[in-house]
């Protein structure tokens, strides 16, 4: 080996240990470097009533209910499990049935979460209107999270 | 000097090492750099011109043009450390003399995408998520990206010897390339609030063609304005390392005239 190959080696070593060290950190650290919980993850993680986390699914279909002001009522799923939320306040432009979502806010103890944020979140679909019409007109639209 | 066992191992000296020498280099770049900078505005024109008539979104409206700067940014705030984790390699093995300079070089350059790519995907998130920031792994990854390029600023303008600056800053440079793919993949890893890759992904593209062009002739034109600014600013250091050390032999003679006064007043 020439002085460079063994410089060359060296350094690849050091960042093959880095980057293995680095991968255990967030493997050990799970769940907890994820930004939101879906509905299913709740079954095993088990989160006291009270506790504040977040919690992000699709918006479930059929499920929204606008009370008085700004009191509004959905579900958030994930295609297993869903969760009964309740909300008072202003909801994102992007808010609607089958739109992704984070809500952050605690569990109160019969199992409904109360949030007190609502952030919309964005698929990574982008097309303009007349293609989203087309495939709708096509059947060939799928809802995708 | 430490070009001393590249020429001696290397039986033929190809245009890599031929870059080793600055003056060969600066005529290349004083050649190159015009070209460039033509090329990087043609495409820039054009890519603007298509980004603003581009369709709107069906969902985010006109809000989705953010798209067209805030995308190329933030690859050009990976690219860029990406060039740098080369270059220390560079600096490292090869010794090469000129990869120092080009990792000092970018450092702000990538600094400056890194926070433009924040300060457009937050102006995006306001309307379309609801909020400026959240600590998610994506955004989080890239703010230590950002505060990386300050790191690696700092310590190649705080250290006066130049080899150990570059071998210093070569190193962190390296370590710091860990979080290239952590930003790549964090989408994927981790549940996370920014949406999941649209256009380097396994399965093709998830935006339609009308709103990909525009986008990939934007991500065209500021990578060749990066490479612009890269091959200016290694040009203007090499000056700058140049008149150092004319400004210290000068000050050598000066002192051996008047008989050994103090070279401190001439930094």
């Amino acid at each position: 080996m020439t002085r460079k190959q063994k410089r060359l080696s060296v350094i690849l070593g050091a960042l093959a240990f880095l980057g293995m060290a680095t991968g255990l950190t967030f493997y050990a650290l799970g769940q907890r470097t994820s930004f939101f919980y879906m509905p299913e993850d709740l079954q095993t993680a088990a989160v006291p009533a009270g506790q504040r986390i977040r919690l992000g699914g699709l918006v479930e279909a059929g499920t929204v209910l606008r009370g008085q002001g700004t009191d509004v009522a959905f579900s958030v799923t994930d295609g297993t499990d869903s969760v009964k939320v309740v909300y008072a306040g202003i909801l994102p432009d992007l808010f609607r049935e089958e739109q992704g979502v984070v809500t952050e806010g605690a569990f109160r103890e019969d199992g409904t979460f109360v949030a007190d944020s609502v952030l919309a979140k964005h698929d990574e679909n982008y097309m303009p209107k007349e293609v989203a019409e087309g495939l709708k007109a096509k059947g060939v639209w799928q809802e995708e999270q | 000097m430490p070009m001393s066992d590249t020429t001696t191992t290397n039986s033929k000296p190809g245009w890599f090492s031929a870059l080793a020498n600055p003056t060969r280099f600066i005529g290349l770049a004083d050649r190159i750099i015009p070209v460039l900078a033509v090329l990087t505005a043609i495409t820039l024109v054009v890519g603007l011109y298509l980004g603003f008539t581009a369709p709107e979104d069906y969902q985010q409206g006109s809000t989705v043009q953010i798209m067209y700067i805030h995308v190329p940014f933030a690859w050009l705030s990976m690219m860029c450390w990406g060039v740098m984790s080369l270059a220390a390699l560079g600096t490292l093995v090869w010794r090469h003399p000129l990869a120092d300079v080009s990792l000092k070089a970018a450092a702000p350059i990538g600094l400056v995408f890194t926070g433009l790519a924040l300060a457009t995907g937050s102006i995006w998130g306001k309307p379309m998520w609801g909020t400026w920031w959240v600590w998610d792994a994506r955004l989080t990854s890239v703010f230590v990206l950002f505060l990386m390029y300050l790191g690696i600023i700092a310590l190649t303008r705080a250290i006066d010897d130049t080899s150990r600056a570059a071998k210093a800053a070569a190193i962190i440079t390296l370590v710091g390339a860990i979080n290239l793919p952590i930003i790549k993949f964090s989408v994927d890893w981790w549940n996370t609030l920014h949406q999941p890759a649209a256009v380097f992904r396994l399965d093709g593209p998830t935006i339609d063609p009308s709103m990909l062009w525009p986008l990939l002739i934007m991500a065209v034109g500021f990578t060749l304005l990066f490479f612009t600014l890269h091959l200016t600013a290694i040009r203007t250091e090499i000056w700058r390392r140049r008149v150092q050390a004319m400004q210290r032999i000068a000050a050598r003679r000066a002192d051996g005239r008047t008989g050994g006064r103090s070279e401190g007043h001439v930094r």
